[in-house]
């Protein structure tokens, strides 16, 4: 458990392949910040990027943990997971870039807009892959 | 004390209440606490959805209304009638047996509600063409849902489409059209009969308006008695004539208020969701999304939306089925002589029913927020948390809250204590921490002497 009252500390697990279930951890980190009294425009953008990073990490990877970080100042979501990793970051960052299957896109996912929507909402965001091992997404947002 | 923001039809009588908490179980916001054996409502948390209403086995809510006699204070006493009423019946009663009854009750003219969907509709479309950047827009018709985003989805609040809903259009064109005959406005008295709490409420509280044409409600629970017992007496509706005709509604009208009304006639893609908790599984989902690419939502509190009001007795499947064939029946002709044609009547008025259709903006009234600071909501956050670790999360409810983590959050903001949790009176009294007296004691508390009283040994 965390010592310093002035910050919280939270973690979901994320099963790769199971799209039933992405989309509850950023509930839950949505639900966190609704009862901070956190800005509804700042929840949106929080939680837009959340979801998006998730959904990656279900469509993409084998399995992965979300820690979140949150204090009065800001939240910091980071999405690690074990996965084959991304070759070429600046490639993925690119609007309308995927390698998701059509069995993804079939589910409604897939569209390459998940990195450009993520950069476009955080504050900050932070990614590191190493080719099959795994990628760390990070975001943070400011809270005031 | 907090702000009183919302006025509330639903009334717990005290007296009546068994403290049986399946109102508590039921309530979507989670509203609902149990003290001192009786269910206690949180006015803000409250949407006037009615499910406890439902819920309830002993009748303990009610739903407030007008006196009837309210009626005999205005000269002009006009029925505003919702088109469900009509589906309430069984065919062989004739719309002119209801319109007769009505009369006799006392009023001197009866108009349907949905006659103010025309100018509506092309309002609606008027402003998804406008406002087409805020998608999905989210129809205002039923006001618990706007009630719902209002406390649970405030950042949803800016997709409300910010029109009146066909009720007060039909009250604002009938007002206009007695004064302009020669009535005074004091002695015209429009009465709605509802179909459900959450349009009393919207009545006497109007969300983002704050005059209505509206004088008084009568729930149609009342009405309906009232034409049942005059059809066992016999009654056939051949008086009706003294009533002034209209010219009979127009398929899509009559449909309005059923799922698909309006989003049938929306452009664009629309979806229309009815049940409260479907509503809120849909926007908790739609909230994480960047882009939905969808134009427009109907939502409406109840299943089979205002045909499953709670006000309603007939069943409300059978009251779909019998709406949806009477608007296949309607034949589209010119009216006959002596009848009047409402949508030419009110066409006379379109602009000044334009000119008054908006409303004013709605706004958050988040009920979430653990406290109004960051830095002790924080702590209470911290709190809750920690206090879950030691409750059992079963959601017993036993300690008069409706889940486990509802009682850690009254327990951070200080409305409940964590031996109202029955699992950690039992861990205390192994450690001697409470007597089993104590514990009894505290369950008297919230559930009511009377409970634990002798009635068999
Ligand atoms: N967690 C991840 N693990 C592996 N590859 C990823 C991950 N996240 C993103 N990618 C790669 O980056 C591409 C672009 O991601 P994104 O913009 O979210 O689009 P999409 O998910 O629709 O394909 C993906 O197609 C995938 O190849
Ligand atoms: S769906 Fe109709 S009857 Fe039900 S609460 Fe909404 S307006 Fe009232
Ligand atoms: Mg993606």
């Amino acid at each position: 458990m965390n010592q310093d009252s002035q910050s919280m500390h939270f973690e979901y697990n994320v099963e790769g392949g199971n799209f039933s279930r992405a989309g509850y951890a950023s509930s839950e980190i949505k639900k966190l910040l609704k009862q901070l009294n956190v800005d509804m425009g700042i929840i949106k953008r929080t939680v837009v990027g959340c979801y998006e990073a998730e959904v990656n990490v279900v469509a993409h990877a084998y399995t992965g943990t979300i820690y979140v970080d949150l204090n009065t100042e800001s939240i910091t979501i980071r999405f690690q997971d074990e996965g084959p990793g991304i070759p070429d970051i600046d490639q993925a960052m690119v609007e309308g870039f995927s390698t998701a299957s059509s069995k993804v896109r079939e589910m409604g996912f897939g569209a390459g807009m998940g990195l450009p929507n993520i950069k476009k909402n955080a504050d900050q965001m932070k990614i590191s892959s190493i080719v099959g091992k795994g990628t760390t997404l990070e975001i943070t947002m400011l809270l005031q | 004390m907090a702000v009183k923001y919302f006025h509330h039809a639903l009334k717990f009588r005290k007296e009546v209440c068994i403290g049986c908490s399946h109102c508590m179980n039921v309530c979507p916001t989670q509203a609902i606490r149990i003290q001192g054996g009786k269910a206690e409502l949180t006015d803000n948390r409250c949407v006037d959805c009615g499910k406890c209403y439902r819920a309830c086995p002993v009748g303990a809510i009610i739903v407030e209304q007008d006196d009837f006699s309210r009626i005999f204070e205005f000269e002009h006493r006009v029925a505003l009638i919702p088109n469900v009423l009509m589906g309430q019946f069984p065919e062989r009663v004739s719309i002119n047996q209801i319109r007769s009854v009505l009369h006799e009750l006392g009023f001197t003219h009866i108009f349907e509600v949905e006659h103010g969907t025309r100018i509506l509709e092309g309002a609606m479309k008027e402003y998804m063409l406008r406002h087409g950047q805020r998608k999905p827009l989210i129809s205002t018709f039923c006001p618990a849902i706007v009630r719902l985003i209002q406390v649970r989805f405030p950042g949803l609040t800016d997709n409300l489409i910010l029109l009146k809903p066909p009720l007060d259009i039909a009250a604002s064109y009938f007002r206009k059209k007695l004064l302009d005959e020669g009535a005074k406005n004091k002695e015209i008295g429009i009465f709605y009969i509802t179909p459900c709490a959450a349009k009393i409420a919207a009545v006497k509280s109007p969300v983002g308006d704050d005059t209505s044409d509206i004088n008084g409600v009568i729930n149609m629970d009342f009405i309906f008695n009232k034409v049942y017992t005059s059809m066992k007496q016999g009654h056939t509706g051949k008086n009706a004539c003294q009533l002034p005709s209209l010219f009979a509604l127009q398929p899509e009208e009559m449909l309005w208020s059923l799922t698909e009304g309006e989003s049938s006639r929306m452009p664009g893609r629309s979806l229309a969701i009815d049940e409260i908790s479907n509503v809120i599984e849909f926007l908790e989902k739609m909230e994480n999304e960047e882009n939905t690419d969808i134009d427009f939502l109907e939502l409406r509190a109840c299943d089979q939306s205002c045909a499953g009001g709670i006000l309603t007795s007939g069943n409300r499947f059978f009251t779909v089925e019998r709406l949806r064939n009477q608007a296949c029946e309607v034949k589209l002709e010119t009216p006959e002589n002596g009848v009047t044609d409402v949508t030419a009547s009110m066409e006379v008025y379109r602009n000044f029913l334009m000119d008054n259709i908006r409303v004013k903006k709605v706004l958050p009234r988040s009920m979430e927020k653990l406290d109004e600071d960051m830095k002790q909501a924080l702590l209470k956050m911290q709190m809750v948390r920690d206090i879950m670790e030691s409750l059992p999360s079963v959601d017993c409810g036993l300690c008069g809250s409706p889940t486990c983590n509802a009682l850690a959050q009254d327990i951070a903001q200080g409305r409940a204590e964590i031996t109202h949790c029955i699992f950690i009176q039992k861990k205390y009294e192994q450690k001697d921490w409470l007597s089993s007296r104590e514990s009894l004691e505290i369950l008297k508390d919230i559930w009511g002497e009377e409970k634990f009283g002798s009635r068999k040994n």
